[in-house]
């Protein structure tokens, strides 16, 4: 009897200590967001005579007002909305195109399997892993040729390229699932290969392809290699602007207009997240091949 | 009439998928050979086809920053890749005690995922410079003589890459494993129970051991990130203090780009190939052959 209150006691104790355990964690967890917020609404002043996790004083917009349209960046002195706006103009055609062409691709590989569409399936897998150090000069040359280096439409065809491996994936994946005998018995009745896709697959379509569109909207707005490499000064994206910006030498550093222009640039991912974390959570485990 | 019409259904399959076969010949593979012609010519600040045998490797192989570039990444990738695991097990150990707010609590492990690398290397760029920062804030409490100045200590700035990185992906691991726990039965841990093991004992022995093929899974992401890590370091610390976060991902950047020797950089891209390679085909090849 003693034993066991004795274990409860223990049991009780042990769950307290994870709670702890699992808020303190929260907390370091939440740090970094925490410093960005705060330090985007204090003066320069006060960053300077303060310490990194004071509240402010008094709160100012005037770093937001300053990231968004007055902060030079490059040659500019326009704040970070023109790329902001860039990463707009990449991110959504990007990120529609590469998901249609992956649930047609998906579509062929699990249900319309040829010969040799295993291995061709295979090889484009492959495609998602490789460092894309190994692509990057002849895609420079290429985009060259094309006339289409340093524009808006070089960064969206690659990452419409190097995003239909990822697509094509999560789709091939998702329809496996789906049985097989339904697909047969609509071919038996004589519908044809869009018809099907059309009539059985694409009413139940809707959470992959919102896997699919929060996958490749945070991939494409948070990339910085492809951006860095094959923009000019105008169509750079947002995460290469705000390197710019925070990396800059030749002006005083203003460590509040760099926070709040760093949350300007994560907003619209952490928001996507907020919203539908369900759906991020599944991109990343199709990601891990499952 | 009829069988040409069926011959052009069979077909479209096949035309569906025939861009994407284009793109993946001549933009994957296509590129990596075009690359590798690239490493074995003399060319600099434009392509030349000149052959010029494996010089450009003898080079690399010579060269003293590439030596440290990859030690960085042994460095970078093991101790992220360790801890990673480490606190992603324990927070997936620890949710899975069938904790109230869990939704919250992942939520919150999670997010950094979703940011951008540029973002978040901003801000802990912030938090670890000395005069602003953490050694600041603790000056201020009090203790004078307290000192963290990793990010530009030469000896140390590869460490503050590898906490900043860490706090990005550990969620991510967290994640997958608690994917895995939630996938054991738990008669065998009901019955080690009624014996009498004890919970940790009970996590070592019979729980740990069964998450092996999620932990392969995570490790091999986690080395594929640490080899393709690069905006982190740039907004961080640019490679410096000096050359001593420089890795190849960097390196590679650098000499082609800013140094103009492109033959010598597209020869650093290949190097970095075979190193995902290495790990990566053998594990695709495994999970292609258990779906089958």
């Amino acid at each position: 009897m003693i034993g066991s209150a004795k274990e409860k006691v223990l049991s009780q104790l042990s769950r307290v200590f994870i709670y702890i355990l699992l808020f303190i964690c929260a907390v370091y967890f939440l740090l970094p967001i925490f410093v960005m917020i705060i330090t985007s609404l204090k003066d320069i002043d006060e960053i300077k005579n303060g310490n990194l996790l004071a509240l402010p004083e008094t709160i100012t917009f005037q770093p937001w007002i300053e990231a968004w349209g007055e902060a030079r960046i490059g040659p500019k002195a326009e704040g970070i909305k023109p790329y902001f706006v860039n990463s707009i103009l990449i991110t959504v055609p990007a990120v529609l195109i590469s998901c249609i062409i992956g649930a047609l691709n998906g579509y062929v590989f699990s249900k319309w399997k040829f010969k040799g569409s295993e291995v061709f399936f295979s090889l484009l897998l492959f495609g998602c892993f490789i460092p894309f150090q190994v692509v990057l000069l002849p895609m420079s040359q290429t985009i060259g040729m094309m006339g289409i280096s340093g524009s808006v439409f070089g960064l969206i065809f690659v990452h419409v390229i190097y995003g239909t491996a990822f697509t094509t994936l999560f789709f091939r994946n998702f329809y496996v699932s789906i049985p097989t005998e339904l697909i047969n018995a609509a071919k038996i009745d004589g519908a044809g290969f869009f018809r099907i896709f059309y009539k059985i697959l694409l009413p139940v379509s809707l959470p992959i392809f919102m896997v699919c569109i929060i996958w490749q909207m945070t991939q494409i707005w948070n990339e910085f290699l492809f951006g860095i490499t094959f923009s000019d000064a105008d169509t750079q994206p947002v995460t290469v602007a705000l390197n710019n910006l925070v990396n800059s030498t030749s002006t005083v550093k203003k460590y509040n207009v760099d926070m709040a222009a760093a949350l300007i640039a994560v907003a619209p991912t952490l928001i996507a997240y907020i919203i539908s974390g369900k759906y991020f959570v599944k991109g990343l485990m199709a990601g891990a091949v499952k | 009439m009829k069988s040409k019409l069926k011959f052009l259904e069979d077909s479209i399959p096949k035309l569906i998928v025939t861009p994407t076969f284009l793109i993946m010949v001549i933009f994957i593979y296509g590129f990596i050979f075009w690359n590798f012609i690239l490493s074995l010519t003399n060319s600099k600040i434009l392509p030349l086809y000149t052959f010029a045998g494996l010089k450009q490797y003898f080079a690399l192989f010579n060269n003293m920053k590439w030596w440290l570039a990859m030690e960085n990444l042994l460095i970078f990738s093991s101790l992220f890749i360790g801890f990673c695991l480490l606190f992603g097990l324990l927070l997936a150990i620890f949710i899975d005690q069938k904790i109230r707010f869990e939704g919250i609590f992942r939520t919150i492990y999670l997010y950094p995922m979703a940011l951008s690398f540029i973002a978040t290397g901003t801000v802990w760029q912030w938090m670890l410079n000395p005069g602003f920062g953490l050694e600041n804030f603790m000056i201020q409490m009090g203790f004078e003589n307290f000192t963290f100045d990793w990010i530009v200590d030469s000896e140390m700035a590869i460490y503050t890459i590898i906490i900043a990185a860490v706090w990005q992906s550990t969620g991510f691991v967290m994640v997958l494993l608690l994917a895995g726990l939630r996938g054991i039965s738990h008669e065998v841990i009901n019955a080690a129970k009624i014996d009498g093991a004890s919970m940790p004992r009970i996590y070592w022995k019979i729980i740990i051991p069964q998450l092996g093929p999620v932990f392969f899974s995570a490790v091999i992401i986690l080395l594929h990130l640490a080899i393709k890590t690069f905006d982190l370091v740039i907004v961080m610390t640019k490679g410096g203090p000096g050359f001593s976060t420089v890795l190849p991902s960097i390196f590679m950047f650098d000499y082609s780009f800013a140094r103009n020797k492109l033959a010598f950089g597209a020869s650093s891209a290949m190097i970095m190939l075979f190193f995902v390679m290495i790990f990566v085909v053998p594990y695709l090849y495994r999970e292609l052959r258990k779906n089958s």
